[in-house]
């Protein structure tokens, strides 16, 4: 897959010195879905205005399409779509007017009918000679997507799209911006959801205190960090281990009647059989068994607060 | 050039113009009116002619340059402090649109609107006196650079104000003392020398000067003169705008 987007070593020190990038590289496949994590503060949002052109970088280069964003930004700009994080809208202004002028603002000739279909695609058709203030707090967010998707863009970028919205509107959420991927939309989102980001992203990119500290396929990354433990129900209490079973990252419970064993999923070998077969040679009897897995948050947890 | 943009934010801001379009009208014609009761009765009944004009005809450049000013002013600098404020500038500056492009939209709209208003002041005076317009051509002309010129002032302001009492402190502070003291309801030949040495710092004395020219072919200051002054402030207007551009000052973090 080729980059769609590219960026390399940015640097962003907003006025008054405060370092919100550090020396950023990164690269979004074409038609990817990228989730973009990082506690308050981490620089999520100035990337993306960076590369939207709402913030001017300090140092590094960025390309949208082998368009660098600053000398060539006509072309790099009508590709991208955005929905800020903040809820901006002109509150006096009809929903219709408001999605005629952001389709105008990129270039792209008046359609009335892909407008239209957008606007019913996000079910605020029946709102649309309604001025913006009128609309509840969930059909603002949608006008703000309406407003990112009103010129057609290939990229779209997604700061925080489902905060502080109820659940099945995020379920909707969901719905469009995979129904958006499979249009051959490029999407890059926010989220403090990590669930959000398990359920859609292909792509993860942690970014703490300006700097991005890791980027990594998510499924691939739920195996290499994410963490399995298995727990043993004993039909005996033990008193101790036996030495047979050293050999295995294993925990007796204080009162001897549970066995916990922690691994990490790799794909190739598989700990779990071998420890039955121990387990079986030591004359150990099972009685009941569970399993827990590690989620995207928990690995997300266990990254920020390791290092920092 | 992105000519779908301009189009769109001029539509949108026509559209705007058009929500507050009666307190737009009612403002002008109301001030015309009673600027002619007030003081085309009770001065002109004193003052009878200036320069072989009547006083009551003499008035009509200064007011409708009065309204052309304010509004150009408070038309161009709302239209750009809006977005900022509510935010949705972020659009318009992740947009394929550059700041030429712009300036030509929101100054453009701006502009049209003041035209508007200022020939309805004048078809307002008409209803009072009788207006004959020796060059109705350059009345034109002069009403367009003006309105240019001050919405482009008006785009200044809206980009340098932080709030809204910021955005009323320059058209309040400067401009209407200016085009008070600018001689719209007196000939500055009627000042006493020094007063109309002092006179001539003020910008809005050319415009008024040049406005009543075209319209009786008198006035205080060679025609040229005032032409030249009103090109000078469009050119210093039209590089701060450049400047503010240039740097993303109060645009771009
Ligand atoms: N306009 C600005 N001027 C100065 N500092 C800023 C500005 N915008 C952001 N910052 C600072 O830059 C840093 C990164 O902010 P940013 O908004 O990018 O974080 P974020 O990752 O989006 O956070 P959140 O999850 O809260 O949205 C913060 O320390 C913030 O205070
Ligand atoms: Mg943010």
């Amino acid at each position: 897959m080729s980059p769609i987007i590219s960026v390399s070593h940015l640097s962003k020190t907003y006025a008054g010195g405060r370092v919100a990038l550090k020396d950023v590289s990164l690269e979004i496949n074409k038609g990817e879905i990228f989730a973009l994590l990082g506690p308050n503060g981490a620089g999520k949002t100035t990337l993306i205005s960076i590369i939207c052109g709402i913030v001017t970088p300090t140092a590094g280069q960025i390309s949208a399409a082998g368009h660098d964003i600053i000398r060539d930004y006509r072309a790099a700009r009508a590709m991208i779509g955005l929905v800020p994080q903040e809820l901006t809208i002109d509150f006096f202004e009809s929903v219709f007017a408001t999605v005629k002028l952001s389709r105008g603002l990129f270039g792209k000739k008046p359609d009335d009918a892909y407008l239209e279909s957008l606007l019913r695609d996000l079910a605020l058709w029946d709102r649309k000679d309604s001025q913006a203030r009128t609309l509840s707090g969930g059909m603002k967010r949608r006008l703000m997507i309406a407003k990112a998707l009103s010129h057609e863009p290939n990229i779209l970028f997604l700061d925080e799209p489902t905060a502080g919205v109820d659940v099945e509107l995020r379920r909707g959420m969901w719905d469009l911006v995979r129904k958006l991927r499979a249009a051959g939309t490029t999407i890059i989102l926010t989220t403090h959801y990590l669930e959000e980001a398990e359920e859609m992203a292909d792509r993860v990119g942690v970014i703490r205190q300006g700097e991005l500290i890791l980027v990594e396929d998510k499924k691939r990354l739920m195996q290499q960090l994410g963490k399995k433990k298995l727990t043993l129900a004993l039909s005996a209490p033990l008193a101790a281990l036996p030495a047979s079973l050293h050999a295995f990252a294993l925990s007796l419970s204080d009162d001897g009647s549970e066995l916990t064993y922690t691994y990490a999923e790799d794909g190739g070998t598989a700990p779990v059989a071998a420890l039955l077969e121990s387990l079986n040679a030591a004359g150990i009897g099972i009685a009941d068994l569970r399993t827990e897995q590690s989620s995207l948050e928990d690995i997300f947890v266990g990254l920020i607060g390791k290092s920092s | 050039m992105n000519f779908q943009a301009i189009r769109a934010i001029w539509i949108y801001e026509m559209a705007r113009m058009r929500r507050t379009m009666l307190q737009s009208i009612v403002s002008p014609v109301l001030s015309t009116a009673l600027y002619f009761v007030v003081f085309g009765s009770a001065i002109g009944s004193r003052i009878s002619h200036v320069g072989g004009v009547s006083y009551g005809a003499f008035i009509v450049p200064g007011l409708i340059m009065l309204n052309l000013l304010t509004q150009s002013i408070s038309n161009a600098s709302f239209g750009i402090y809006f977005p900022r404020f509510v935010g949705t500038i972020y659009e318009i500056l992740s947009a394929p649109i550059s700041a030429v492009e712009i300036v030509i939209a929101y100054v453009g709209a701006a502009a049209a609107k003041s035209i508007f208003l200022g020939l309805l002041t004048l078809a307002t005076a008409a209803v009072f006196i009788n207006i004959n317009i020796l060059h109705p051509l350059w009345m034109l002309a002069f009403l367009l650079l003006t309105s240019v010129t001050f919405s482009l002032f008006g785009f200044v302001i809206g980009i340098w104000a932080d709030s809204f009492e910021k955005l009323q402190l320059i058209p309040l502070l400067i401009v209407t003392p200016l085009t008070f003291l600018g001689g719209s309801f007196y000939s500055i030949d009627m000042l006493p020398p020094f007063w109309r040495n002092v006179t001539l710092i003020n910008p809005v004395v050319y415009l008024i000067s040049g406005f009543r020219w075209s319209f009786y072919g008198l006035s205080d200051i060679n025609v040229g003169i005032s032409l030249s002054m009103t090109l000078l402030f469009l050119a210093l207007c039209l590089g701060i705008v450049a400047w503010i551009f240039k740097t993303g000052y109060r645009l771009k973090t």
